[in-house]
């Protein structure tokens, strides 16, 4: 079974980046490391992969300045090989765009199975599982806490506002996981060692057969009106616990006549 | 300027429409000369009074979907009915497991872009989006450029619910077109996890427990807390990913969004993504033992103290006034 995972690298939340002014987009510093959330996936699809008793765990990310360093890590991990798309054309792109070219480029792998996280930690948009899903003509489960695979169906347990639901689906699917799904190993040094010779597969939008007009800056068809400060919540009294800590509580919540 | 039709992907559960379905109506009403409603359900007779009280004149429904999940279903309906001569010019989502499936289908169906994580919608000759980034620091406004329909999912929480006086909506039963394997994922079994008390995101007080608990079981005390108070219980994602608690207790970016009158915070240190679900709240109380942890940056009433020595006493105390 051939599992793509799709998998965003994104500069280190440690580092938070920061907006430029003149442009009005994230301005990316720092190091770029895989997406904890992704890690998930990747570590889901290897799994599936191996109880499968066969079959290989192919990334497809796409990134500026053919990064890959986020990529390294997954293959570190045990993926087999990578997809990787990096093209100026694609400077700006908002979700639609970005699931645009994921999904030419998962086109090209012949996978069973199509997982992502449910929202990037740095984007957070939270849409691209459903317009890849749409774009391949695929069903999807989204929020999965739980997968099995049966022949060629798909069990998942989705989380919901009140529990969980039990969905079922033919395969391929696309299925979007949480956090917490599985729990991620760390890669080892033979892993990492073996990365080094894996290989990633660079691709620009021309070679997916997309049109430059559809991505990036010119596909993205929104612009950011303004930009302003939050109004800030100031922080109140703060004290260290004299073992008064609970009578202070319930003072302040009498004061707010809540008990 | 308003603009003309705005259609609301409407939600309910247990026969009752979610809060935050009424919030959008009500938010559409203002800025849309005509509100509609579209719900995938067999019950949408049941529902037309409310939707129509909060400004709906139509709800559009598909009927019982049959267990399909409605994401894929939903979209083909609406992309359908914008074919068939519906011409909304802006289609807003609740912010949810499904609002986002129908949103994200439907915008590679019709080709247009979409805007997340809403807190504000304006209406200006076209629409614009407010939205928070580095935790709710800075705001950011973000016009669509190109043509409608526009494509938006709101956060829960961000307006105020309020009836418009309107009759009953008219039910409109729309077709759903053959979609193949695009939506055979199917609902088998759905298990609800029972609580008691009242909803975490409607309760007027919120008490919290984070990895400062230390182990699962002292999740216990936060339960026993918030009964006391007559609040629900939550808590920080790290507890969630855990495991001492369900998904859905999770408050934050990627759990739910609280707005209670008071917020109480125990070995929770305060990230961003937690913050960004909580800091509408009326006050917020913490404990820490950490005096540098974020979360106390915005507290009203910070107590750098052990939640195990503090939670108990309060419960001994609150206990005693009873
Ligand atoms: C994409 C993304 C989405 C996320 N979404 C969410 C979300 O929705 N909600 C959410 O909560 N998080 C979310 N997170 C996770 C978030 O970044 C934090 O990891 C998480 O909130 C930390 O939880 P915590 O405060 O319980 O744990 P920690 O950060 O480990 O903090 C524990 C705190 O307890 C204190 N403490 C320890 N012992 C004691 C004691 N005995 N008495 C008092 N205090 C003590 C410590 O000083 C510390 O401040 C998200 C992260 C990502 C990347
Ligand atoms: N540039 C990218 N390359 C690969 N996968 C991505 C990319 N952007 C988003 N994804 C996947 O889609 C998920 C949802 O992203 P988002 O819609 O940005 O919240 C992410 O968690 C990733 O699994």
């Amino acid at each position: 079974m051939n599992v793509v995972v799709c998998v965003k690298q994104i500069p280190d939340p440690a580092t938070p980046g920061e907006l430029d002014a003149s442009t009005k987009t994230l301005r990316r510093s720092g190091s770029i490391i895989l997406d904890d959330s992704d890690a998930y996936g990747v570590e889901m699809g290897l799994q599936l992969a191996d109880k499968a008793g066969g079959g290989e765990v192919i990334l497809v990310s796409m990134a500026p300045n053919n990064e890959n360093k986020g990529l390294r890590t997954a293959l570190a991990m045990g993926a087999a090989k990578a997809l990787l798309i990096s093209d100026e054309a694609l400077a700006g792109s908002d979700a639609l765009s970005t699931a645009k070219v994921l999904a030419k480029a998962i086109e090209r792998a012949d996978a069973d199975l199509i997982l992502t996280a449910t929202e990037s930690t740095d984007g957070y948009t939270g849409t691209i599982p459903a317009q890849v899903a749409e774009l391949l003509g695929l069903p999807m489960v989204t929020f999965a806490k739980h997968i099995e695979v049966d022949g060629d169906r798909v069990k998942v347990q989705r989380q919901t506002e009140a529990g969980y639901d039990e969905v079922e689906s033919p395969l391929p699917a696309v299925v979007s996981v949480t956090a917490g799904v599985v729990e991620p190993r760390y890669p080892s040094f033979k892993g990492i060692m073996a990365a080094k010779g894996k290989p990633v597969d660079e691709l620009k939008v021309a070679d997916l057969g997309l049109d430059a007009g559809q991505v990036g800056w010119a596909g993205a068809r929104q612009e950011i009106a303004d930009v302003s400060a939050a109004e800030e919540r100031k922080a109140g009294e703060i004290v260290e616990d004299e073992g008064d800590g609970a009578e202070r509580i319930v003072a302040f919540l009498e004061q707010l006549k809540v008990i | 300027m308003p603009i003309d039709n705005v259609l609301v992907f409407a939600e309910a559960f247990e026969g009752k429409p979610l809060s935050s379905t009424l919030e959008l109506l009500t938010k559409a009403r203002e800025i849309g000369s005509n509100v509609d409603a579209f719900y995938t359900g067999a019950d949408a007779d049941a529902l037309a009074p409310e939707f129509g009280k909060y400004g709906a004149s139509k709800v559009y429904t598909t009927g019982d979907l049959g267990g399909a999940l409605p994401g894929a279903p939903a979209a083909a309906a609406i992309a359908k009915m914008i074919e068939g001569g519906t011409t909304p010019d802006l289609i807003v989502f609740t912010q949810t497991y499904d609002g986002r499936d129908t949103l994200g289908r439907l915008s590679a169906r019709l080709d247009r872009p979409v805007l997340t994580n809403g807190l504000d919608l304006e209406a200006d000759g076209g629409v614009a989006v407010g939205t928070a980034i580095f935790g709710g620091n800075t705001l950011i406004k973000t016009r669509f450029t190109g043509e409608g329909p526009h494509l938006v999912a709101i956060r829960p929480k961000s307006f105020a619910a309020e009836e418009g006086g309107g009759g009953a909506a008219e039910v409109v039963t729309v077709e759903v077109p053959d979609i193949g394997v695009a939506g055979a994922a199917k609902i088998i079994e759905r298990h609800v996890e029972e609580r008691s008390g009242p909803k975490l995101d409607e309760a007027p007080i919120v008490v919290s427990g984070g990895r400062g608990l230390g182990q699962a079981e002292k999740y216990e005390m936060i339960e026993e807390l918030a009964k006391l108070l007559k609040g629900a219980p939550g808590a920080s994602r790290a507890i969630v990913d855990a495991g001492w608690v369900p998904y859905a207790y999770q408050v934050g970016q990627t759990g739910k969004t609280v707005k209670p009158t008071v917020y109480l915070a125990c070995g929770i240190s305060g990230a961003t993504q937690h913050m960004v679900g909580m800091k509408g709240a009326k006050n917020i109380i913490a404990v820490n033992k950490d005096k540098d942890a974020p979360i106390f940056s915005i507290a009203d009433l910070g107590i750098v103290g052990d939640v195990h020595k503090v939670v108990p006493k309060l419960i001994e105390l609150l206990k005693a006034r009873s």
